[in-house]
């Protein structure tokens, strides 16, 4: 059966931003090269940026989250476009309307663009899929499937601190196996052609075959973050001690949070980043978040420069 | 009553080995003949099936009828119209109905609204324990009067392997089959795709093959220990295969079906996130199916079934995890069959065999071959025609498979039942 691609027009530009898997290093780099140019924006004190003029924004969460919708919301307003929030979590959903009823109904209002966050892997697809094609999608995290513009944010953190990508050791270290934002980066990263990208995690948070993703992996600190340039953290749920993936926060802090010490063993300059929300003290000590090699704040500062070239590239008024 | 000649048909009986252009008579519901004409045969009806083939009518082990409960989802009238449309002229019917084929009172009632269709002979498969619940045996002699050939749990096996015991201790009692389908609950969870590089990607839950090898081999265990008679049902890994083949020539008796959708597909065709390759079990790797079609050739795996599920429409139109399971089949169950065959070179006598009498003898019942005073139950069909599979071109209200779009070889001409036409095109 053919299928279309699903975040590509026919021109091989970008019509949907779904997932960072499958996209061309090309695209990836326009987006860091058109964030790059809103970033004095963002640190300006700003007048907006009309590009956006007219356009309905859509931001359709079916999963809490403040930090990633206000994100996007800030990116959206700054490109001067009308910014609708929907939590839906607590409407429509939970009166049994199904999703592609919901975005239906919200296409019907002149949608131009929907950021969706749901808890199922594949939701964005499936919006993607059946809205209108003048529609565009943007996935802010879809169960533990893909977070792309996360991704996309911490490559633009990267090369900003490490330049070449090329030449890199970069180690994701955390939850592997239920998130969507590992994935989303380690796709990024080998298309942008990081030479070494490990994972570092105990058994019961990698998925089975994760080498398929072109990583390494590597189950000891010590061992994986030797000659490390970027350490990238993940969030570890409070539930996964329920699923009998791990017996305590504090064995797994013990074990794979990220210390000073544990810091040492990686190379000197090492940058350390984490997506958010942190839990101090279980994946990583306050003395490393805060600390000289941190470059958290930042990662959340080029967040809205990063998810404005998306926005724009995808809807752009052109110019 | 219609007397008919079946004429310069390509004939295919694969219980007898017959593969040769033959005629074939039919008077009084019965075969009255095949090859000469009975002496005083007086024709009411000729078809020439020249260019055709000719078989016995098939034997689908996994059709859902959806009744009672599911009329939202298919009826007995959609279905067996969609059965034979595909040749299908006996069928097993899972217990998964609502409520389920537990009391004798239901299964009378699903075989009286389906005699009174007469389209294909419908072979119930009683729930094994009460409400499908797992605590308690089903009067499974009465439901066998009532006309339940073998018992089942059909979504997976019993949480309690000592039920489990007791109800195959019961079952051989009467010499009833079971049939299970070996998946271990607490290994699946919510669990939706194999546990490899395509649900890796997606980031779906995935389902590992222990899942499946832990089920048979506990089943494997309680079969030899009981000496029931046991069919495995919807066979997906080569692991899970292998200790099946192992478990045949130590002399247990175990039969086991894989279904159409394992047959050709693997994990690969979830693509991004396709809700018709949401199966059960989940599509596994090509090497998997791969060696499910090497084990249909050595004769580990007995029969292929359609393992027909309609679904309706809006339930697959959700996020992969939370789209229902299944796919319709029943109308590809020949087609996909063939389909094989022709992959593999492999003779149609050879591959028909799985869909008629081969599957019939994991069923128990007398079909799925041609004999003299036998029923005449006929499928007649161009090998060569393909057709595009569409949601409008089936018949079954189920309108989901992750065929759609293909063009597939097979197309039934005649479905004769009893001596009479179901279906004719």
């Amino acid at each position: 059966m053919i299928n279309r691609h699903p975040q590509l027009d026919s021109h091989g530009a970008l019509q949907h931003l779904l997932t960072t898997e499958g996209l061309p290093a090309s695209i990836l780099l326009h987006i860091l090269d058109t964030a790059e140019s809103f970033v004095g924006v963002t640190e300006r004190d700003v007048k907006k940026i009309p590009l956006l003029r007219g356009k309905s924004i859509f931001n359709l969460f079916f999963e809490p989250s403040t930090r990633t919708r206000t994100t996007f919301e800030i990116a959206a307003k700054r490109l001067s476009a009308d910014v609708i929030n929907l939590n839906i979590a607590v409407s429509a959903q939970s009166k049994g309307e199904t999703l592609l009823d919901t975005v239906n109904n919200l296409s019907a209002m002149n949608a131009d663009m929907f950021i969706v966050r749901h808890a199922q892997s594949g939701a964005a697809h499936l919006i993607a899929k059946h809205v209108r094609s003048d529609i565009h999608v943007i996935n802010a995290g879809d169960g533990s499937h893909a977070h792309p513009t996360q991704a996309l944010l911490d490559m633009f953190t990267i090369r900003r601190f490490k330049q070449d990508f090329r030449a890199l050791r970069v180690a994701i270290i955390g939850d592997i196996l239920h998130s969507r934002v590992a994935r989303s980066q380690i796709h990024a990263l080998t298309t942008l052609g990081v030479p070494e990208v490990r994972v570092i995690a105990p058994k019961t948070l990698l998925p089975r075959m994760v080498e398929r993703l072109g990583v390494h992996v590597y189950h000891d600190m010590a061992k994986g973050l030797r000659d490390v340039d970027v350490l990238m953290m993940l969030r570890l749920q409070n539930e996964r001690m329920k699923g009998a993936y791990l017996p305590s926060a504090e064995e797994y802090f013990k074990y794979y949070g990220l210390t000073p010490e544990k810091l040492m063993l990686a190379r000197h300059d090492a940058i350390v980043m984490h997506p958010g929300p942190m839990n101090r003290g279980v994946e990583i000590d306050s003395a490393v978040a805060d600390g000289k090699q941190s470059v958290i704040l930042p990662q959340v500062t080029f967040g809205i420069a990063v998810r404005m070239a998306v926005m724009s590239i995808l809807a752009g008024n052109q110019a | 009553m219609v007397r008919i000649h079946i004429k310069n048909g390509r004939l295919i009986d694969p219980a007898h080995g017959v593969d040769a252009i033959q005629d074939i008579f039919i008077a009084k519901g019965k075969i009255a003949g095949i090859g000469a004409m009975p002496e005083g045969f007086q024709v009411s009806r000729v078809i020439d099936a020249h260019g055709l083939i000719v078989c016995p009518g098939l034997v689908d082990l996994s059709v859902r009828l959806r009744e009672p409960g599911f009329e939202y989802k298919a009826t007995l009238e959609s279905e067996m119209a969609a059965a034979v449309a595909g040749g299908v002229t006996s069928l097993a019917c899972p217990p998964d109905t609502d409520p389920p084929l537990d009391e004798p009172g239901l299964v009378e009632m699903l075989k009286h609204r389906a005699r009174n269709l007469n389209l294909a002979h419908v072979y119930p498969i009683g729930a094994l324990t009460q409400g499908l619940k797992g605590e308690r045996l089903t009067e499974m002699a009465e439901l066998n009067d009532a006309g339940c050939v073998v018992f089942g749990q059909p979504d997976s096996m019993l949480v309690d392997l000592k039920v489990l015991m007791q109800a195959m201790h019961y079952a051989s009692t009467f010499e009833f089959g079971v049939w299970l389908r070996p998946q271990e609950r607490s290994l699946t969870g919510s669990g939706v795709a194999h546990d490899a590089e395509v649900a890796i990607r997606l980031g779906l839950p995935t389902i590992p093959v222990c899942a499946e090898t832990i089920a048979i081999a506990n089943i494997l265990l309680l079969a030899k220990e009981t000496g029931v008679k046991v069919h495995l049902c919807r066979i997906s890994s080569a692991e899970g295969l292998t200790m099946i083949r192992a478990a045949k020539q130590q002399g247990i008796p175990v039969t086991c079906d894989i279904s159409i959708n394992h047959l050709h597909l693997s994990d690969m065709d979830i693509g991004f996130f396709d809700s018709n390759c949401h199966l059960m079990p989940p599509l596994r790797s090509s090497g998997d199916r791969d060696a499910l079609r090497a084990g249909l050739l050595d004769g580990a795996i007995d029969a292929i079934c359609s393992d027909h599920t309609p679904v309706d429409e809006d339930a697959k139109l959700l996020p992969f995890g939370q789209s229902e399971v299944g796919a319709t089949g029943v109308e590809l169950l020949l087609p996909l069959t063939l389909k094989w065959a022709k992959d593999t070179r492999l003779p149609l006598l050879r591959a028909l065999a799985k869909i008629t009498s081969e599957s019939a003898k994991v069923l128990g019942v007398d079909a799925g071959h041609l004999a003299v005073g036998n029923a005449a139950d006929l499928c007649i069909f161009d090998p060569d025609c393909y057709w595009k599979v569409t949601a409008s071109g089936l018949l079954s209200q189920g309108k989901n498979t992750p065929f759609l779009g293909m063009e597939l070889p097979g197309k039934i001409r005649y479905t004769v039942l009893n001596g009479q036409m179901v279906y004719e095109q």
